[in-house]
């Protein structure tokens, strides 16, 4: 029963889910691996669809045996009649088919698994696919453009197509501290990202969207808030993007009090910001914070009230995280965000 | 009990503490037996505790009932406590008790060893959960292992768990685990040296086949868990980098060393509820067990596969297609003895007079509960299929399903099954209807929504999720499954404090069944057995009721 009910949530949930208008920041749908919108999470469903099957067949004809047996053969009385039925030992030739048979199926299942893993498992990047590195860190990710010489982090933005073809994404999968896992699930299945291993996932979107997953291996204090935003464009809004990427960070003089301040705090000992002193590579990079929808890896929306928030003291908004209250006043906090919402 | 008179030291001391000291000095295979299974069930309500608190707080998005750490620690310690502290003293105890009745023996092979690993397991569980005041934690305070249950690394390197909660929960198993091995090793002595005259070992009720089995999987699969906790160890206290990726170490390598044993621990766990079923189904289906040596057979061969597995819980690692392919196979097969056991149990009910008592009663939960959990783990095998949902609350639903739908339902039909063996009475069944039926409906209403979310996207392991997930409505409902579970533990607890005192008197065999220890009184006497028994079949008590058409004649 549940699984007719999920097809229909599943259904329901994917009609409403909105088409990305260029330039508006999309709302993520039900992110249901039922509802794939790329090529290795489409080939998963269809083994998935298979694999469903052939087990929901064998559920129901097992269940309907157990079933059966406890109507057809209860007892009379409850404590019997005082007679026994039949004692049956065992059967060889039935004993027989009850192995042969489930064999047979499994094996049936193995061969198009099998397949399936070595189609959707690439360990190379299929040609002409972008190329993004993924490092996963103690709450949040860092998306590296290598290709186009940038680094961005929690929101990872990728074309549908390249030249009018459709555009493969490959991702290499690191990690700076524990064991993370990359999953979203409409457009992959998950890979593990674990230190002192390199691991790839390849996507291949098929169409416009914002698509939203998370980390799916435990990995401390804030592992339920490492979420994960993928942005699907088309190509003129994705090279706007990566065009806007590649400047250096804004020298608005109206905040030149906010920077001064930003520069002279600890601040700049975790964060980058491209074309000043910042330069640490401990925390996400705030060269273009506010292209950026969410801020503490996608935990609030990018508005300035929540920034204001999450400046004064990070830890009220995603407890555990490494990042301090750095003792700010109220006015100090100001002047920060007003430079910040420079960093278009 | 009968009362033996009290030791010369405490004569004059109190009689509740003269009773206590004779349970504490105790070596009878009996007493441990139930000093494992009371621990066990006691250790069974603080892990349900525990996991209540999680429901409630993963009722609704962004819940605030507990602290994301604290919530932390309490899935570690539901996991931890339910494998180690409640399952592994169940299956031991219940193998403590009746293992020696069924081969018609008077004690395990070495008794005092037997003590000696019950208080191994009880003291490191004791130990564990010191670690709630004695660990150090933020202000001083003691906190809890906080890494989940499998301990990934490095994440239990000293860098990135501070304190000692984690060392606590290195020893708390490491010490329980030594008790483990003792009591397996007993166990398989026990078997093999001590079975009464006529009992070959195809004569060995099943129950006495899957418990060897098991007990030589805890003997393999222990001791590599316990090396790699001392390697672990190693590295927080003396500067070892087995597990750290920063030094050189591996943090697949901890994967690998702790599902070499964790996966044969599923089976460890889930074979002693095989064990029950194939002894309680037949005698309330009022038939022979069908095919009794292919389910030896398969309870062999399950054993063995079981040992070849560990990788499944790997498919997102990383590995290459090749090595995922060949563990998708191994996998894959072991559905096939397990299937085979289903098939037979379903048979033993076919052309039967069944008796739906309340053991018979979660015996058929198990039976339906468990071929979901047995599917789901086909699923599961899909390694692309697995590459979505592993580590996702699909997982968390497709074990519960096999570790409470199965082995939990066993535990409750064991109870009600041996209860009157153990204490002379009867348990409710009034009561016991009330508890199964609502442990029914809240396991189904907590656990099935759980497949539907963690395919709709929500991994585990998370103390809150964002509203516009989707997640809301199945993780309400499986908040709400929790409420009819802990009515249903009410119920049991509330059967076996009556029925102690005011339940029906047994008699030596109320359910009229058919293997040895339904022969000696109920309860048993310190020796078991005041003649040696001697069988010519499994079933020694349907040749003794039906001398006219006795089971050697077919065996």
């Amino acid at each position: 029963m549940w699984i007719v009910l999920t097809t229909s949530v599943i259904t329901t949930t994917a009609s409403a889910a909105p088409i990305c208008a260029p330039g508006m920041m999309p709302t993520a749908g039900v992110p249901s691996m039922f509802d794939p919108r790329s090529a290795p999470a489409e080939m998963i469903l269809d083994i998935t669809w298979l694999v469903t099957a052939i087990c929901a067949v064998i559920f129901i004809i097992m269940q309907g045996l157990i079933i059966w047996a406890i109507i057809r053969y209860r007892a009379k009385h409850a404590d019997g009649d005082g007679s026994e039925p039949p004692q049956v030992y065992g059967s060889n030739p039935v004993e027989l088919a009850w192995t042969v048979i489930p064999l047979l199926i499994v094996f049936v299942l193995f061969l198009v698994s099998a397949r399936g893993i070595f189609e959707i498992d690439k360990q190379e990047p299929p040609a002409g696919a972008l190329e993004v590195t993924v490092v996963g860190h103690r709450w949040w990710w860092e998306f590296d453009y290598g290709a186009q010489g940038f680094t961005t982090a929690n929101e990872l933005h990728v074309p549908l197509t390249k030249d009018g073809e459709s555009q493969a994404v490959f991702l290499t999968l690191e990690s700076a501290d524990v064991i993370h896992s990359f999953w979203v699930p409409q457009l992959a299945g998950k890979k593990d990202v674990v230190p002192g291993r390199t691991n790839h996932l390849w996507l291949q979107p098929l169409e416009i969207g914002h698509y939203v997953g998370q980390c799916a291996e435990y990995c401390g204090a804030q592992h339920a808030n490492m979420l994960i935003n993928v942005f699907v464009h088309t190509e003129a809004d994705f090279n706007r993007w990566v065009a806007n990427q590649q400047r250096a960070a804004s020298q608005n003089n109206d905040a030149a009090k906010g920077r001064d301040l930003f520069l002279s705090t600890a601040c700049i000992n975790c964060h980058t910001i491209r074309g000043t002193v910042a330069n640490g590579t401990f925390a996400p990079d705030l060269t273009h914070l506010m292209s950026r929808a969410t801020i503490g890896s996608g935990i609030v929306p990018n508005t300035p009230d929540n920034l204001r928030n999450w400046v004064w003291d990070p830890q009220t908004i995603k407890p555990g995280c490494d990042m301090p209250s750095m003792k700010l006043t109220k006015d100090e906090t100001d002047l920060i965000c007003t430079y910040l919402e420079t960093l278009q | 009990m009968t009362a033996a008179p009290p030791s010369p030291q405490l004569q004059g001391a109190a009689p509740s503490l003269a009773r206590l000291h004779e349970w504490v000095v105790t070596v009878d295979h009996k007493r441990l037996g139930i000093m494992y299974i009371v621990t066990g069930l006691l250790f069974f309500m603080i892990g349900g505790f525990e996991a209540a608190m999680m429901r409630w707080q993963l009722a609704w998005p962004g819940m605030d009932v507990v602290m994301p750490d604290e919530f932390n620690r309490l899935f570690t310690m539901h996991g931890t406590t339910m494998v180690f502290l409640v399952g592994m003293p169940i299956l031991l105890g219940s193998a403590n008790y009746l293992v020696p009745l069924m081969i018609g023996t008077r004690d395990m092979a070495f008794p005092r060893l037997n003590a000696f690993g019950f208080w191994l397991f009880f003291f490191g569980g004791l130990l564990l959960y010191f670690s709630y005041f004695g660990a150090q934690g933020l202000y001083g305070m003691g906190s809890a292992p906080d890494v989940g249950w499998f301990a990934y690394a490095p994440l239990t390197e000293r860098t990135f768990s501070r304190g000692h909660s984690t060392d606590y929960w290195i020893l708390g198993l490491l010490v329980s685990g030594f008790g483990s091995i003792a009591t397996g090793i007993n166990l398989v002595a026990t078997i093999l040296c001590m079975r009464c005259k006529g009992m070959s070992m195809m004569k060995m009720p099943l129950f006495v086949w899957i418990m060897l089995i098991d007990a030589i999987l805890v003997v393999l699969a222990m001791p590599p868990l316990a090396a790699s906790q001392i390697m672990l160890l190693f590295d927080r206290s003396l500067g070892s980098h087995f597990f750290d990726p920063q030094n050189g170490g591996s943090a697949v390598l901890w994967q690998n060393l702790f599902w070499f044993f964790g996966h044969p621990e599923v089976y460890i766990l889930i074979l002693p509820a095989f064990a029950f079923v194939s002894e309680i189904i037949p005698v309330f289906s009022r038939k022979v067990l069908f095919g009794y040596p292919l389910m030896v057979a398969a309870t062999v061969s399950i054993g063995f596969i079981s040992l070849g597995v560990w990788v499944h819980h790997m498919f997102a690692v990383g590995l290459s297609p090749a090595v995922n392919t060949a563990f998708m196979a191994s996998t894959m097969l072991i559905a096939v003895p397990t299937g085979i056991k289903m098939f037979n149990w379903i048979a033993t009910m076919f052309g039967g007079q069944i008796r739906l008592h309340t053991p018979m009663l979660f015996s058929i939960g198990f039976l339906s509960q468990f071929l979901f959990g047995g599917l789901t783990g086909i699923m599961l095998a899909v390694v692309p299929f697995d590459w979505q949902v592993s580590d996702s609350y699909f997982v968390v639903g497709h074990f519960h399903y096999v570790l409470f739908g199965g082995l939990v339902f066993t535990i409750f039909a064991a109870i009600y099954y041996w209860f009157p063996k153990v204490s002379g009475r009867m348990l409710s069944e009034t009561l016991g209807k009330w508890h199964f039926w609502l442990l029914f409906i809240g396991f189904n209403l907590t656990f099935a929504p759980m497949h539907v979310s963690g395919m709709l996207g929500m991994p585990r392991r998370i103390y809150t999720y964002q509203l516009e997930r989707g997640w809301e409505f199945w993780n309400l409902l499986s908040s709400i499954g929790v409420l009819f579970q802990a009515l249903a533990i009410a119920f049991f607890v509330w059967n076996i404090i009556r029925s102690l005192r005011k339940g029906k008197p047994a008699g030596d065999d109320p359910w009229d069944a058919w293997t040895l220890e339904w022969t000696t009184t109920s309860p048993p006497p310190p020796w078991n057995y005041d003649i040696d028994p001697e069988v010519r079949s499994r079933r020694p008590l349907w040749d003794e009721k039906h001398p006219e058409d006795p089971d050697w004649k077919y065996e």
